[in-house]
């Protein structure tokens, strides 16, 4: 398999609702969403918290089932995760028990390819990510930044059609933010995927992406479909150029009519996780 | 090498004053009250009698069978609690099943099985080791369920995404997930299942630190209970660490927080 292969990864979602939580509380975290996205288009959704996005992404995923309306990538229906479709969390989840390289094989692994051919392979990617020598490492002695760039690079390795990103440098520092951001299109520039990126930064989205998506609260519908056709490959000058400020004044202002209601936040696999008590002492 | 020498100079010293006290108190026959220190055998004589026990010829005897009972119960409950303990925290299915029984099971101290065991089992062998496997079992279950529920379910999230099938998952994510608190199990497992030693070697037999103890209470011998009490207590704490210290070489990853 050659690292420029010929990208794939049709996007079509039709009449998509996804409701989430049980019986009374029930709510619908998508509702009728319609939206089409192009093989390797990098796009990017912005919305206010808890507007569905990030549930959106799951369903994408498959971690989470539509209720109604249909969900296709490449012409095929999405009902269970794949590695086909990649998914990269705010919080990293590595595996604390596997070096980073282990961590980044994983997928060649389950497909059952070879020690010696995994380990080129996970190095190759490793070196495309900027972190050669830190392949020995367990995943807990490298910084945030470095675990999330670990996180792309084993979602990248099995060359995914689609790669999803759940506010992947949310948790970030401002700088390494930024550095992140350049990083992904220089990665995106040679493996061509197509890039399914959540995000409520308008600075981050505006700078990354193809197109625009912008969510209303809940129940999450597309209000705003912007391309950007912005030269690449885009520097962090971009940021303050006049076509970027009249597009994030813009993108302010259609959250502005969204606010009012503080949602809690979801993620790709619902709703957060309630604390359980422990059945039993011990 | 100064930083360890400093700690052990304050836990030696605790010892000593302990023996130090046990000393006092049963050499001058104390009465506390609540408590008396009359019917005591003082430190001394209790070395005199393990002195004793070593001439006799009988220790490795006593101490081979102890061994042998306790391991082989605690083996059976590592294998049991483990496979229990991963079904039960991975499928509802088996949690409905299952654990209702063994949450009625659970509170039966070991003494209480003693009737049910000799019926149960065809030789006084058996029985013990069911004594011992008892007190193993429950600790090793229930960390293991723990540990199973505990596993992020991101991190499953995760691994379904990248391809994992259901062994997969079972081996590369839920088994060392879940392997900090199973070990932590393993070695309160081991502690209990010596806790029991006594109790199970009331049954019968020849040989065996419990029967040791017990039998020198029926007949008096008070510094040789103390001597089976002490063995007891060292052989479960030798084995409790050596639990740790392997758990510790199969979770190289896992550092508890306040260590390096």
């Amino acid at each position: 398999m050659s690292l420029f292969e010929q990208p794939e990864g049709r996007i079509d979602i039709r009449g998509l609702s996804i409701s989430l939580g049980e019986g009374r509380a029930a709510f619908e975290a998508v509702q009728g969403l319609d939206c089409q996205i192009e093989p390797g288009q990098f796009v990017c959704i912005l919305g206010p918290s808890g507007c569905g996005k990030s549930t959106l992404l799951g369903a994408l995923a498959g971690h989470l089932q539509p209720r109604a309306g249909s969900l296709k990538v490449d012409g095929a229906d999405v009902s269970t995760p794949s590695p086909q479709r990649g998914m990269v969390f705010q919080q990293h989840t590595l595996f604390p028990w596997r070096t980073v390289r282990d961590n980044v094989a994983f997928g060649l692994k389950m497909r059952g390819i070879g020690k010696a051919e995994r380990r080129r392979a996970a190095d190759e990617i490793l070196a495309l990510v900027g972190l050669e020598g830190f392949a020995e490492r367990w995943p807990d002695q490298l910084s945030g930044g470095m675990q999330q760039r670990v996180e792309i690079a084993r979602v990248l390795v099995n060359r995914p059609r689609l790669l999803l990103m759940d506010e992947p440098f949310g948790a970030l520092d401002a700088l390494t933010r930024l550095n992140m951001q350049e990083l992904l299109l220089k990665i995106w520039t040679q493996i061509r995927t197509t890039v399914v990126f959540v995000t409520h930064d308008i600075d981050e989205a505006l700078f990354l992406a193809d197109r625009l998506l912008v969510m209303s609260s809940r129940p999450g519908r597309i209000i705003e479909d912007l391309r950007l056709d912005f030269q690449r490959p885009r520097t962090t000058e971009l940021v303050t150029s006049h076509e970027f400020s009249r597009l994030k004044r813009h993108c302010l202002e259609l959250l502005h009519h969204q606010e009012g209601r503080q949602l809690p936040r979801l993620n790709p696999l619902g709703l957060p996780l309630e604390h359980k008590l422990p059945r039993f002492a011990l | 090498m100064f930083r360890p020498l400093k700690r052990w100079l304050p836990r030696a010293t605790s010892l000593l004053l302990c023996l130090l006290f046990w000393q006092l108190a049963a050499s001058h026959h104390w009465n506390l009250g609540l408590v008396t220190f009359a019917n005591v055998p003082t430190p001394w004589s209790v070395v005199e009698a393990a002195l004793g026990l070593g001439d006799s010829g009988k220790l490795a005897q006593h101490l081979g069978s102890s061994l042998s009972r306790v391991f082989a119960g605690y083996l059976a409950a590592l294998v049991i609690g483990i496979g229990l303990g991963l079904a039960i925290g991975r499928s509802k299915w088996a949690e409905d099943l299952l654990l209702p029984p063994l949450e009625v099971l659970r509170p039966i101290p070991a003494v209480a099985w003693i009737p049910l065991a000799i019926l149960m089992f065809p030789s006084s062998e058996l029985s013990m080791v069911f004594i011992t496997f008892t007190g193993a079992l429950f600790p090793i279950l229930l960390n293991t369920v723990h540990g199973v529920e505990g596993v992020d379910p991101r991190l499953i999230a995760s691994a379904k995404s990248l391809g994992a099938g259901r062994w997969a998952m079972l081996r590369e994510v839920i088994l060392p997930g879940a392997a900090p608190s199973i070990i932590t199990g393993l070695a309160i497992g081991m502690g209990t299942s010596w806790f029991c030693l006594v109790t199970a070697e009331m049954i019968s037999g020849q040989f065996g630190i419990g029967y040791y103890t017990w039998e020198s209470y029926t007949i008096q011998n008070y510094p040789d209970i103390v001597v089976g009490m002490l063995l007891i207590g060292v052989l479960g704490m030798g084995s409790s660490l050596l639990i740790k210290r392997l758990g510790g070489l199969f979770t190289p990853w896992h550092r508890p927080r306040g260590k390096a």
